[in-house]
């Protein structure tokens, strides 16, 4: 598949090659720039995203070298229509998600009314025990949720993947405006597009709205005491930890630094000890409490889901909410959501194949040259299978794998994502693009950031979006009406 | 505050201010290298060596030979020598990343930046052509980094820490050029007078930006006891070591108005600082500069880990 792809929708340029009305005041500016200009501009901008820092480290690279996730300087716009349906298909499906969860660890409607079938949860390290017959303060579960939508037409959005766990790059949204800001102001005169800046004010105060149970209501006029826990300066995403503290005025604390004092977890500043009332933790389930999860983890607190439990800190996301982005679960999605909102899915899934469902497996062995394969608790991209790219060897390869742990895999068609031209050599040139908005979710209701993060394949036809297999990101315009 | 970026922003500006010093150092050896022969040059080299304490470290490496090219890329980014200057940048930076939440946006950036510069600079072998500009750049980047945080950053126990660093290295630094020069100077402080001695002092101050300042204030005259007095009494100049524990005094007493109360590092600052006030030059000659020098690096030292300790820089 390639570029040439007839059937890919470009969301800048119509078929006749007229510009879409999303894109009008952009086109018009930018054929008023000379070329060198924007040329420029582009070796600007990376000495901006290197000056400030903006890098991610790749695991496993040996010299730990912190890498630029390559910024292309074409914006993504969104109409103020199209964002009106989206936000109501996201918040639909958001609040969805955490209805579900709440289900999952408590009485299992869903399961005992036969819409979802029991042996996904069985087995499944993504549902925690431990969090069964708990309520999270506020009933909030995940606080905040990255939800992958992608395209195919005008009107034609899907989501992908739901992210609940610790969804990451919501810097690259507010970074990626900065720098668009810093170097073409004049065009955010002439085309109005919705703020985001203020991200870390709204996630500040959603959190601050969900204050332990010890705390009584009397605290209320009490400034919350919010952390966020990093695994520290290592990790692929120490960046954003450290900036969306730093915006929040929020500790950047890592597992070393706190304790439990008085049935609270504390951290450990130069006099005495701070307990922590709500805890955004950057660090995967697993690796929170060695006590209750991997007891070899040193990024997390020892016994810090005892405090959690009897109501001494507020964690968020909640522990797990993984269950809920679960790739076997995604598939039932459209189910859940109607199950708990009484209401049809506005926003669809992508078609999926559970290939535990032996029809399902069948027909996907024997369709692998057409199809998207991914391992069930997989992520980044990594270990799965792009049929249409991929050489006979290869599809020969994964169907073995496929064939020996069929309940590990799901596969989805191999979709014509809409394109977005991005600033190459020669000028405009498409390139597929997805879209990840951020949501935020507090007992007050949800908050949509409008527009989010573009993620867009740099390699001609590439249908990868991912940072750590190549590809870029795009500053992300909701327009204004 | 947590102690852990107590520590860092404390190893942030300790590490800034020795590279900055270093570069300093560097800077004095080479000119006077420039004026002499070959084998006062390798002299000059050695003592700036060993005012880093790194000669074990380089004879080593190069037994006697001490080249002009062989030192400058030594102390600026061999890697056999861990606290080349390219080190000190990264640990600076490295620190900085760890307390980004702590400081400003201009402060990380110019630390980030300095380190981007450096490691461009110092990506290969730097000859003699190219060591005015690494220098250069060098200072200039501190001086940026002092700028950023002088001008953005709140006044508060963050700040504090920072400059309890800054002015703990550069206390050192003075302390030890001194200690050095003198031991060098040594032979010659009988031909006062004498233009070879003349160079020599300058080049004392010249290592610690204070050539200037004292031409100034003693209208030209070269003399030892004047250059050691300015250099630890006079309290106008900023890298004296009376002029850094008044700044430590005042930073000390700011963490304990803010925690309200004083520890046991702030004994040891009044012991040291009571020590500055009351002497005089000559009563430094009579118990011997060396054994003053050698006291007050060893308390600045404890100094150091006092606080290091009272604040909770390590679990």
């Amino acid at each position: 598949m390639n570029n040439a792809s007839p059937s890919s929708y470009d969301e800048m340029f119509d078929a006749d090659g007229s510009v879409r009305p999303a894109y009008r005041g952009y086109s018009e500016w930018y054929g008023n720039q000379p070329a060198d200009l924007l040329r420029r501009k582009g070796t600007e901008a990376e000495a901006f995203f290197r000056r400030t820092g903006i890098t991610f480290n790749v695991y496993g690279s040996e010299d730990a070298e912190e890498r630029l996730i390559p910024f292309d300087m074409v914006p993504r716009i969104i109409t103020a229509q199209q964002w009106r349906r989206l936000s109501r298909g996201i918040e639909q499906r958001v609040r969805a998600l955490n209805a579900f969860l709440h289900d999952l660890y408590h009485r299992q409607e869903i399961v005992r009314s036969g819409r979802l079938p029991a042996r996904l949860l069985e087995k499944n390290p993504a549902f925690l025990p431990q969090m069964v017959g708990f309520t999270p303060p506020g009933g909030v579960y995940t606080h905040i949720v990255g939800i992958d939508l992608v395209r195919t037409g005008e009107d034609d959005f899907m989501v992908l993947e739901d992210n609940a766990r610790t969804p990451s790059g919501v810097s690259y949204m507010l970074e990626n405006r900065e720098t668009m800001m810093a170097m073409f102001p004049e065009l955010f005169t002439r085309v109005r597009v919705r703020e985001v800046s203020d991200y870390p004010r709204r996630l500040a105060r959603s959190l601050a709205a969900c204050l332990p149970n010890c705390l009584p209501p009397a605290a209320r006029g009490h400034q919350p005491v919010v952390a966020v826990l990093t695994p520290g300066i290592y990790n692929s995403a120490y960046f954003e930890h450290a900036f969306l503290a730093d915006q929040m005025g929020a500790e950047l604390v890592e597992g070393s630094d706190l304790r439990i004092e008085n049935g609270r977890i504390a951290m450990r500043p130069t006099q005495g000890y701070t307990p922590i009332d709500v805890l955004y933790r950057r660090v995967d389930d697993d690796y929170l409490d060695p006590l209750t999860f991997k007891p070899e983890s040193q990024l997390g607190v020892s016994g810090i889901m005892d405090v959690y439990r009897a109501g001494g800190i507020t964690i968020a996301n909640a522990p797990g909410t993984g269950i809920a982005d679960d790739k076997a679960i995604y598939s039932f999605m459209p189910e859940i959501v109607e199950f708990y909102t009484g209401e049809k899915p506005i926003l669809p899934n992508v078609p999926t194949w559970r290939c535990s469902e032996p029809e399902a497996l069948k027909y996907v062995l024997e369709h692998l040259s057409e199809l998207v394969v991914k391992e069930v608790h997989g992520s980044g991209g990594y270990g799965m299978l792009i049929g249409p790219t991929s050489s006979k060897k290869e599809i020969a390869a994964f169907a073995a794998k496929l064939a020996a742990r069929p309940h590990n895999y799901i596969a989805q068609p191999t979709l014509s994502l809409s394109t977005v031209p991005i600033l190459g050599r020669a000028g405009l040139t498409p390139r597929h693009v997805d879209l990840r908005p951020f949501v935020l979710v507090s007992p007050g209701g949800i908050d949509i950031t409008p527009g989010g993060l573009t993620r867009v394949a740099l390699k001609k036809g590439s249908l990868v979006v991912n940072s750590s297999q190549g590809g870029g990101t795009k500053d992300s315009w909701v327009l204004d009406d | 505050m947590l102690g852990r970026s107590a520590n860092g922003i404390f190893w942030l500006f300790r590490n800034l201010e020795r590279a900055e010093n270093t570069a300093r150092l560097i800077e004095a050896g080479f000119r006077m290298a420039l004026t002499r022969d070959a084998r006062d040059a390798s002299d000059e080299w050695r003592s700036v060596i060993v005012t880093l304490g790194l000669r074990a470290t380089y004879e080593a490496k190069f037994g006697n030979d001490y080249a002009g090219p062989n030192v400058i890329n030594f102390i600026l980014r061999d890697r056999d020598n861990p606290g080349n200057v390219l080190a000190m940048c990264e640990l600076a930076r490295t620190n900085a990343r760890m307390v980004r939440a702590g400081i400003t946006r201009e402060v990380w950036e110019s630390v980030n930046d300095s380190w981007l510069r450096m490691r461009e600079l110092l990506a290969r072998p730097v000859t003699e052509t190219r060591l005015g500009d690494v220098l250069d750049t060098l200072r200039r980047q501190s001086t940026q980094v002092r700028g950023a945080m002088e001008g953005t950053m709140l006044r508060n126990e963050i700040y504090n820490f920072a400059r309890i660093g800054s002015f703990i290295e550069r206390a050192d630094n003075t302390a030890r050029i001194l200690d050095v020069k003198y031991y060098v100077l040594l032979p010659s402080i009988s031909y006062v007078g004498s233009s070879l001695d003349n160079v020599q002092w300058e080049n004392v101050l010249r290592s610690l930006a204070g050539e200037r300042a004292y031409r100034w204030l003693n209208a030209g005259r070269m003399e030892a006891r004047g250059i050691a007095e300015f250099l630890i009494l006079d309290s106008r100049f900023p890298r004296s070591l009376a002029f850094c524990y008044g700044k430590l005094r005042s930073n000390l007493a700011h963490l304990a108005r803010e925690y309200g109360g004083e520890m046991a590092a702030h004994a040891i600052l009044q012991e040291a600082d009571c020590d500055l006030h009351n002497t005089t030059i000559d009563a430094i000659f009579e118990q011997g500069l060396h054994e003053y020098i050698a006291q007050f690096i060893s308390r600045n030292t404890r100094l150091a880990n006092q606080i290091q300790h009272d604040y909770r820089f390590i679990d």
